[in-house]
C-alpha cells in the first residue's frame, strides 16, 4: 500500500471528469422535476445515450456528432416516457422503471458489434495562459469541452429558472398544475418539453461515460449513475448549483475509492466499490428530513377535464 | 378531435383485456424488431411461444417453465402488495441475492454434516436475509422519510458487491482449485433443494410460490390488512381517516416482499443454480416488476404472468441457439411488454370519445 502514489492534482482533475456524467443527468432531471414530473428512467436514457453516442462517433469519427446523437438518443427514449405519462396518463414511477428496463435491453442490442472498440478521442482544450498555471491549470483548465458544457448548462438552467419568464412558468406548472392550467399555460406541452430536455441531458451524460470517461462500450456500463443522479436532485433540494456541488462530491468519492483500490489499501476491493452507493443512501437519509423544497405537484398526473 | 373522459369506475372488462392486448402488441412489434435483425418474425415468435410448450423437446422445456417461473412469481407477489399501497420496492434483485447468500451460508456452515434440519434452517436464513435487506429502506423510510425507491435500488449494487466478495472470500469452495464460487449445494444432500418429483421441475421454491399466491389472495380479499393495503393505494385520504398506520404498512409490505425475494434466492441457489457465484443473479428481481404489473397486481394474474415471462426466457434461449437471436433482443421484448401494458391501461381508466364541438 502506498498512498504517496496518489497525486492530489490528478485526483481533483479526474474528480471533475467523474462528476460530469452525474452533473449532466442530474441537471436534466432537475428541470423535469421542477416541471412536476418524476422520470425514474434516467438510467435507461443514459445508457441509450451512451451507445448512440458511441456508435455514431465510431461510425463518423467525430466525437462531436456522437454527443449530438447521444442527446437525440436520450430525447427519443424520453419520448416514450412522454407517450406513457403525458398522453396515456400512466403511473410515472412504473413508466420510469419501464424506460430503464427497456433502455438497458435496447442498448445491449444496439451495442453488440461495438464491444472492444476504441472510440475517437475528443482531446482536451488547452487554454494557453491560465492553463499553464501550476496546480490550478491542470485541475480547472485542461479538460475536454463537454465538461465545460456541463458547467455552462448548470449556470444556464439556474439563470433560466430564476430570472426568466419561461423558468417561472415551468415552476408554476411543477408547483400547481391546476392553477397553471387555469392561467392558460399549456401544462402538458411544457412538461413534454421538460422531459425531452431531461432525456437529452441524460443522453449526453451517458455518452460522456462511453466516449470520455471510460472510453469504450460495455453492456450496462452506466452501473447506477442514473440512479445516483436521481438521488443527487434530492440532495440538491432542486437547486442547480447544489447539484454541481453534489456531483463533485460523488465524483470525488468515486475517484478516491478507485485510487485507493489502485494503491492497494487493506480494504477489500468490493467494499470500496460499494462505497459510492452507501454514501448516496447516507446522504439521502440526512437530507430527506427537509421535503419543503420539492415541487408540490411532483409525480402527479395532470388531466384537464374541462 | 379526440378527448379522454375519465370513467367513474375503472372498466372491469378492459382491466382483464389490457394484458392480453399488450401481449399481442408486443408480439407484433417484437416481430418487427426481429425482422429488423434479419430473422423471420413468424419463426422467431413461434420459437419463443410455441417451442417450449409443444415443440419436439417440450418434455425438457416444460419443467424449466416451473424452474424459471417460480422465483418470478414469488418475488412479484411480494412486490405487488407494496405496489398496491404505493410502496415501491424496486430492489428485489438485492434482496434475492442476500437471501441466496444467507441461505447458502447457513447450509455451508453445517458442511459436511447430514441432517434433516439443515434445509429448514437454510429456508429461514434465506427469508431472514431478504427481509433484513428490505428492512433497511423500510426503516429509513419510516424513521427519516427517505425515498424507498432510491435506497432499495442502491442496495442492489451493494448486494452485488457483497456477492462478489463472498464468492471470492467467505463462501469460496476450499476445494475449488482457486476458482471463485462456493461449494456446489447440489452435491450436498441435506442442503440440496432437489426436485420433489424427478423430471417435473417441481422443487420447494415452486411449492412456496403457489403457497404465496394463495396467501396473497386470502390476505387481499379476506383480511383487514389486505383491505388497508388496497385502501391506501386507491384512496390515501380515506385510509388516513380509517386509521391505517402507514409506518406499519411500510414495514409489512417491504418486509414481506424482501422475505419472498430472499426465499426465491435461497431456493435458486440451493437448487437450479447450485452455488453462490459472482454471476448468480440474472435479473429476476427486475423482471418480477414486469410480472407484477402484467398480472395486474393480482395474485392469480401474477401466477399467469410469471409463467408467460418464464416462457419468454426459455423461448428466448431456444431462439438464441436455433436462430441466433441476440440475448438482448429478449430483454427488449420483455421491456416492450411493460410499455404496452402501461399504455393500454389508459383504456381501463378513461373512455376515448370524439369531442363535441361546443358553442362558446
Amino acid at each position: 500500500m502506498d498512498l504517496g502514489e496518489i497525486n492530489p492534482v490528478l485526483l481533483v482533475a479526474s474528480l471533475m471528469v467523474a462528476a460530469t456524467p452525474l452533473l449532466l443527468a442530474a441537471i436534466g432531471e432537475l428541470v423535469v422535476e421542477k416541471a412536476g414530473v418524476l422520470n425514474l428512467g434516467v438510467e435507461g436514457m443514459m445508457i441509450v445515450g451512451a451507445i448512440s453516442g458511441f456508435a455514431i462517433s465510431v461510425e463518423t469519427g467525430s466525437p462531436w456528432l456522437g454527443f449530438i446523437a447521444s442527446a437525440i438518443g436520450g430525447a427519443v427514449l424520453s419520448l416514450l416516457f412522454v407517450l406513457l405519462t403525458q398522453v396515456a396518463l400512466a403511473n410515472q414511477v412504473a413508466s420510469g422503471l419501464a424506460l430503464t428496463l427497456f433502455g438497458l435491453g435496447f442498448s445491449a442490442l444496439l451495442g453488440q458489434s461495438y464491444v472492444g472498440i476504441k472510440p475517437p478521442s475528443m482531446g482536451d482544450i488547452h487554454i494557453p495562459v491560465i492553463g499553464d498555471i501550476p496546480v490550478i491549470g491542470p485541475i480547472l483548465f485542461q479538460h475536454d469541452p463537454i465538461l465545460y458544457v456541463g458547467i455552462a448548462l448548470t449556470a444556464a438552467v439556474w439563470a433560466t429558472l430564476k430570472y426568466t419568464r419561461v423558468g417561472l412558468i415551468l415552476r408554476a406548472v411543477g408547483e400547481n398544475h391546476d392553477a397553471a392550467h387555469a392561467l392558460g399555460y399549456k401544462v402538458i406541452k411544457i412538461r413534454i418539453m421538460a422531459i425531452l430536455f431531461g432525456g437529452a441531458c441524460a443522453g449526453l451524460g451517458g455518452a460522456y461515460i462511453s466516449l470520455i470517461r471510460v472510453p469504450q462500450w460495455t453492456e450496462g456500463m452506466t452501473a447506477g449513475v442514473g440512479w445516483i443522479a436521481l438521488a443527487l436532485v434530492v440532495f440538491a433540494s432542486w437547486k442547480p448549483w447544489r447539484a454541481l456541488l453534489g456531483a463533485y462530491l460523488f465524483g470525488g468519492i468515486t475517484v478516491l475509492q478507485l485510487n485507493l483500490q489502485a494503491a492497494g489499501v487493506a480494504i477489500p476491493v468490493e467494499y470500496l466499490a460499494m462505497s459510492p452507493y452507501i454514501i448516496t443512501i447516507l446522504v439521502l437519509v440526512i437530507l430527506s428530513a427537509d421535503k419543503s423544497s420539492a415541487p408540490a405537484a411532483l409525480g402527479r398526473t395532470f388531466h384537464a377535464s374541462h | 378531435m379526440i378527448v379522454l373522459e375519465k370513467r367513474p369506475q375503472p372498466s372491469k372488462a378492459w382491466s382483464y383485456a389490457t394484458p392480453l392486448v399488450a401481449v399481442v402488441a408486443t408480439m407484433v412489434f417484437g416481430g418487427l424488431l426481429f425482422a429488423l435483425l434479419g430473422k423471420n418474425p413468424v419463426e422467431a415468435i413461434g420459437t419463443i411461444f410455441w417451442e417450449p410448450l409443444f415443440g419436439e423437446f417440450a418434455f425438457y422445456y416444460r419443467p424449466q417453465l416451473l424452474v424459471k417461473g417460480a422465483p418470478l412469481v414469488l418475488i412479484a407477489i411480494g412486490l405487488s402488495l407494496g405496489f398496491r399501497a404505493g410502496i415501491w420496492n424496486i430492489g428485489a434483485e438485492g434482496q434475492y441475492i442476500m437471501g441466496a447468500i444467507f441461505g447458502a451460508g447457513a447450509g455451508l456452515a453445517f458442511y459436511p454434516l447430514e441432517a434433516f434440519y439443515i434445509f429448514p434452517i437454510m429456508v429461514i436464513a434465506g427469508a431472514f436475509g431478504g427481509w433484513l435487506w428490505a428492512m433497511i429502506p423500510a426503516f429509513l423510510k419510516v424513521r427519516f422519510g427517505t425515498n424507498e425507491i432510491l435506497v432499495s435500488l442502491m442496495l442492489v449494487y451493494v448486494a452485488e458487491q457483497m456477492l462478489a466478495s463472498v464468492s471470492l472470500g467467505l463462501l469460496k469452495n476450499p476445494e475449488g482449485f482457486g476458482f471463485p464460487g462456493s461449494r456446489n449445494l447440489q452435491s450436498y444432500d441435506s442442503a440440496h433443494n432437489a426436485e420433489l418429483i424427478a423430471g417435473s421441475g417441481m422443487h420447494w421454491g415452486v411449492v412456496t410460490a403457489l403457497i404465496a399466491v394463495i396467501f396473497a389472495y386470502v390476505l387481499l380479499n379476506r383480511h383487514m390488512l389486505g383491505f388497508h393495503i388496497r385502501l391506501t393505494g386507491e384512496a390515501p385520504r380515506a385510509a388516513k381517516f380509517a386509521g391505517v398506520n402507514p409506518a406499519r404498512l411500510i414495514l409489512f409490505c417491504l418486509g414481506l416482499s424482501g422475505m419472498l425475494a430472499g426465499l426465491a434466492g435461497m431456493f435458486e441457489v440451493s437448487g437450479p443454480a447450485g452455488q453462490v457465484s459472482i454471476d448468480f443473479n440474472v435479473g429476476y428481481g427486475f423482471t418480477a416488476i414486469i410480472v407484477a404489473f402484467l398480472g395486474r397486481l393480482h395474485p392469480v394474474g401474477i401466477l399467469l404472468a410469471g409463467f408467460l415471462m418464464a416462457l419468454t426466457y426459455i423461448g428466448g434461449e431456444i431462439a438464441q441457439s436455433q436462430l441466433g437471436l441476440p440475448a438482448a433482443a429478449i430483454q427488449v421484448f420483455q421491456g416492450m411488454l411493460l410499455f404496452f401494458l402501461l399504455a393500454f391501461d389508459l383504456l381501463t381508466n378513461f373512455r376515448i370519445r370524439a369531442a363535441r364541438s361546443e358553442v362558446a
